[in-house]
């Protein structure tokens, strides 16, 4: 599998580390629910058939965090962004 | 000999030498050892599986069924080699296999006479009962009688590699169709890889006798070859086959660089694994010719039409003196002509049909070949085969002929596009499974599309190729595609001769008959993948790809439900089998992975010392002295001298991570359980960091060198893993804080000196920077210079409890900065020391390291809970305060000390109460840590007790069923020496 990460161009999958879903976000530790929240947040995934956002590291490359959208049926990579949503530029 | 006059694509004027079971043959450069075996009238090359009947080649390619032999000897010798692949060398060396006690006179040839009882689903049935008879009686037996070839088991002695490589179009297969599709793409200037698992390029067109542009065959792939070979844009890969097809257009191939040679010539490897990544891939497999099912198909001379035909075409080789072909399809015919053309003495065609097509019958009339229209081979005679029995409406008659060649029909060879979980759908007009759904990027051509006439083959070719280059973003070239005749392809289908008499097989490598697919429909097993796994079908080393066809059809007829419907078994990678060593490729051995030295290695080697590997470091371990008698005795040495005078240990492997910016305080604080914005400049603070889920992650001391600038470290074995978690923090959960990231755990050496005398040591080391309490005092950093201008970073840190200092200077200068430190300490007797020593000195004072941080236990567990900070949130915060993880009966951190102090404790002993039973129920908790303790004269534990904190004093059992032990400790504090940590703040 290849992963075409926005700073480094396509890698093979063995660079990146894999960390899961990507529309979690972390709860707010002060709700009044936090424990459920983050009960949630810690172990409740789903696993969907299709298209998936997810978070991979380029731990070999570029060391960014992404947001790889893949088929999980096919493996196809859909899009793939930067986690951080930034000012981030990719030199020229 | 059985070697015709002339012809093949063989050197006559060159002889090799090879031998076969122990006798001297010759062949010629071209040859493969099939070809130069038959060349030579041997015929009979194995025993079969279960029967142990006697077996011949049954191909001319990897789909080979029978002719599996051990290749080579020594730690060379390689099993279950397929003897129709194996490119003839000089000196090679091949052993015929399961046979005892030898080929000829098979002593387990008697298990044919156990037909009955070795039948599908044998396993099953009767090795059922007793169980405990499985182990002892049962599978060694089995294994004896039915088995292929047996391991070297010695080191492989040569080497492998591994390789990427990037294309525009990768062409699988070199026969007529992948020749005219690289010509198509390479033309276009698309960059081209053509693989081929052959040494030779051409696949079917070295065996048939066709023109292509006016010309013969060969000279077409003669002239392709050298147009491609000149093009910079294009790599050939003969003897590589591509085995897998995976995600993102990514393709496994084996190239086989010195399997034709008997050593690999200096520096080359045996074999390559190469990654190819194509945009697009044309798939040009082509088809395999298959057997059709009758009684005695298996006997030594019976092969497929097409290998009959290969071997007389391209090798040379008459298979037996004379021959005769039994088929349902054209192409069948045409193959026993071509045969006839090379100078194969032909009896007879046999066909199935009423007629044949009448181009092909006025082409048998010219050559005077004798066809039986509507006839079938009902029987065959002799160990090697002497005769066949045809019928026919008018009666049966019995042909003497030595090869027997049969096509039912072609197969296509559509293994690849499979691997991504594409379903072959069967076509009725041709009788064979076409490729249904096909992997990204990936297009068939050819005879693998059903595209069986030659001039189809060549235009589908080029199309493709020109196609696939068009969708790689290049120009079409203009060139048309080679011109060919029309090649007749018509059949009959037709799987089974329905006579009576000896077994009629499907699949040959498995012993699998007709029968057995019989036994699976009446017992059930009628799914195409449960007759695979009850019959063994289609398993082992070519994977059905000559008896899936037969096997299906039969078992469709059976059912009545039609071939469509009964579909076919999943093919999966790899096509044919991939030894190990290749797929390990260099990493084995030392290069298993890689070997990190630390800064000091040198040094320490020639000091002595012993190594040990903590991750991907090597470390020394301890430092021998001559004398001593094992290395406890070592270790021991080094405690006491540590403890009472001076010890220096190499740290650099500790993770090292450098935070700065303005916002490196509050980032701190919210991944460490406790204060870090608070910390002064020139200190340092041991910090605990959680997952998210509220274990503890990592530890490590923290230093704030400047506002905005700290250096944290991690243990050896979590650096990869905190700087990536430290990483996502920043980037996704908290992208709003300024902070900038680098691991520096390269780029600094750090060197640990430990004991009373340490100060002293480090007072000759520094520019003159105050080294005294009060100029740095416990937890304190100081940046200053060393040995003379060197930048250094000083740490007052204790790991062993001793007033200690960990010095850092830039990697390069680690080996200066040790051997400086050895002169300084020479007047105390300084000793250096390694992970052994590191573990007795912190188990001794009652740290935590990785055996306690083990995935399972929270801070609260560890005796850590108080440094949590109750004035933030921070990573784990919410979780930890989980109600189990608050529990107070959870085991948590305590000390052990054997009531009997002679008597050892083992880490990974099992905590219980005295005289409760050893259940899994009553397990109280457990030891992580041990060491003999020289300062103390005995040995001490760590571990984890329920409730331990109240039941100190308390005598627990300690039970260690796996080696053996199971004595009494007493509860004690971790801390077993200084409790109150004077020592470190003097
Ligand atoms: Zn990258």
């Amino acid at each position: 599998m290849r992963i075409p990460c926005p700073y480094c161009g396509s890698r093979d999958a063995h660079e990146f580390a894999y960390l899961g879903d990507a529309t979690l976000t972390r709860p707010d530790p002060a709700a009044s629910d936090a424990a459920e929240a983050f009960h949630a947040y810690a172990y409740l995934r789903e696993n969907p058939e299709g298209a998936h956002r997810e978070y991979w590291y380029h731990a070999n490359g570029c060391r960014r965090w992404l947001v790889v959208t893949r088929n999980t049926r096919t493996h196809e990579i859909l899009g793939v962004a930067f986690a951080r949503p930034s000012t981030d530029e990719v030199p020229a | 000999m059985t070697r015709l006059s002339t012809g093949g694509l063989i050197d006559r004027s060159r002889t090799l030498s090879f031998t076969f079971d122990g006798v001297a043959y010759t062949g010629h450069p071209g040859d493969t050892l099939a070809s130069a075996l038959l060349a030579n009238g041997v015929r009979l090359v194995g025993r079969s599986f279960k029967y142990h009947r006697p077996r011949g080649i049954f191909t001319c390619g990897s789909e080979e069924p029978n002719a599996l032999v051990e290749l080579r000897t020594g730690a060379r010798k390689e099993p279950n080699t397929r003897a129709t692949t194996v490119e003839l060398f000089d000196g090679l060396v091949a052993q015929s296999q399961n046979r005892w006690p030898s080929l000829e006179h098979d002593a387990l040839s008697v298990n044919q006479w156990l037909t009955p009882f070795l039948g599908a689903g044998f396993y099953y049935k009767t090795f059922m009962w007793p169980a405990s008879f499985w182990e002892k009686v049962y599978e060694p037996t089995i294994r004896r009688a039915a088995g292929l070839g047996a391991a070297s088991e010695l080191v492989d002695p040569d080497t492998y590699e591994k390789a990427f490589a990037f294309c525009d179009v990768l062409v699988i297969g070199s026969g007529a169709t992948g020749l005219a599709a690289a010509l198509a793409a390479a033309r276009s200037g698309a960059r081209v890889i053509l693989a081929d698992e052959d040494f030779r390029l051409g696949g079917r067109l070295l065996t048939e006798n066709v023109a292509i542009d006016g010309a013969p065959a060969r000279d077409f792939v003669a002239r392709a070859e050298a147009e491609l070979s000149s093009l910079p844009n294009v790599r050939l890969m003969p003897r590589t086959t591509v085995f897998g097809a995976y995600d993102g257009s990514e393709y496994a191939c084996v190239e086989r660089v010195s399997d034709h040679v008997a050593v690999p010539a200096a520096f080359q490897p045996r074999q390559r694994l190469w990654r190819i990544i194509a945009k697009r891939a044309i798939l040009a497999t082509g088809a395999f010719d298959r057997p059709i099912v009758f009684p005695g198909n298996d006997r030594p001379g019976v092969m497929t039409a097409q290998a009959l035909a290969t071997y007389a075409q391209r090798f040379g080789v008459g298979a037996g003196a004379n021959a005769a072909v039994f088929t349902n399809n054209d192409a069948g015919v045409a193959a026993a002509l071509a045969a006839a053309n090379a100078g194969l003495t032909l009896e007879a065609v046999i066909d199935v049909r009423d007629a044949l097509p009448s181009p092909l019958a006025a082409k048998a009339k010219a050559l005077g070949v004798r066809v039986i229209t509507g006839g079938e081979v009902i029987a065959t005679k002799g160990k090697r085969l002497s005769a066949i029995t045809v019928r026919t409406k008018s009666g049966t008659q019995t042909l003497a002929v030595e090869a027997l060649g049969i096509s039912g029909g072609a197969t296509p060879n559509l293994n690849l596009t499979c691997h991504l979980g594409g379903k072959p759908v069967y076509r009725e007009d041709i009788a064979a499974f076409v490729p249904g759904a096909v992997p990204p990027g990936m297009s068939c051509a050819g005879a693998v599309a059903g595209q069986f006439s030659l001039s189809d083959c060549l235009n589908a070719g080029t199309e493709q190729g020109a196609a696939a280059a068009a969708d790689a973003g290049f120009a079409r070239a203009a060139a048309p595609a080679p011109k060919a005749e029309e090649t007749p392809t018509g059949i009959r289908a037709f799987w089974q001769v329905k006579a009576k008499g000896d077994l009629a097989f499907v699949d040959l490598q498995n012993d699998v008959s007709a029968k057995d697919v019989g036994i699976a429909h009446k017992e059930g097993f009628r799914a195409v993948e449960l007759l695979k796994r009850y019959t063994t079908m289609g398993m082992a080393t070519d994977q059905g790809k000559n008896s899936n066809m037969a096997g299906l059809a039969l078992m469709a007829e059976l059912t009545g439900q039609g071939i469509a419907a009964t579909g076919t078994t999943v093919f999966r990678p790899p096509y044919t089998p991939v030894a190990l060593g290749v797929l390990a490729g260099h990493h084995r051995e030392k290069d298993f992975r890689p070997t990190r030295p630390t800064p000091t290695h040198a040094w320490a080697e020639g000091q002595g010392a012993v190594f040990v590997e903590t991750g991907f470091w090597l470390r020394a371990a301890y430092f021998p002295k001559p004398g001593e008698k094992d290395w406890l005795e070592s270790v021991n040495r080094e405690v006491k001298a540590t403890r009472e005078s001076v010890g220096v240990i190499d740290v650099s492997t500790f993770g090292k991570i450098d935070l700065q910016g303005p916002d490196v305080g509050t980032f701190l604080d919210r991944v460490y359980i406790n204060m870090f914005s608070t910390l002064q400049v020139g200190k340092a603070r041991y910090g605990v960091m959680l997952r998210e889920d509220g274990l503890v992650m990592d530890d490590g001391t923290t230093a704030r060198l400047a506002d905005t600038h700290y250096v944290m470290t991690t243990t050896t074995a979590n650096a990869g893993k905190v700087f990536q978690h430290l990483e996502f923090c920043l980037q996704v959960l908290w992208p709003e804080l300024d902070v900038q990231l680098a691991s520096i755990s390269e780029q600094w050496a750090q060197i640990a000196v430990s004991g009373p005398r340490s100060r002293e040591v480090l007072a000759k080391l520094v520019d003159g920077h105050d080294v005294s309490n009060a100029g740095l005092p416990f937890m304190g950093v100081a940046q200053t210079t060393v040995l003379g201008g060197i930048e250094a970073r000083i740490f007052r840190l204790s790991f062993s409890g001793e007033l200690g200092y960990e010095i850092a200077v830039p990697a390069r200068q680690g080996e200066r900065l040790m051997e400086t430190i050895m002169e300084a300490g020479r007047p105390f007797g300084i000793t250096p020391y390694g992970t052994e020593t590191l573990g007795v000195l912190r188990i001794e004072k009652g740290h935590v390291s990785g055996s306690e941080l083990n995935g399972q236990t929270t801070a609260r567990d560890l005796g850590l809970g108080r440094m949590a900070s109750t004035k933030k949130d921070y990573i784990g915060r919410v979780l930890s305060q989980r109600p189990a993880f608050q529990d107070p009966a959870r085991p948590i951190f305590v000390g052990f000390k054997p009531v009997d102090k002679a008597q050892r404790l083992r880490a990974g002993a099992h905590l219980l109460t005295v005289g409760a039973q050893a259940t899994t129920h009553n397990d109280e908790g457990y030891v992580t840590s041990v060491a003999y303790s020289p300062t103390l004269g005995h040995f001490i534990g760590l571990g984890f007790l329920k409730r331990g904190l109240e039941r100190i004093g308390e005598q627990v059992r300690a039970y260690d069923p796996v080696r053996g032990s199971d004595i009494l400790v007493e509860v004690c504090s971790p801390a077993f020496v200084d409790p109150e940590g004077e020592k470190q703040r003097v």
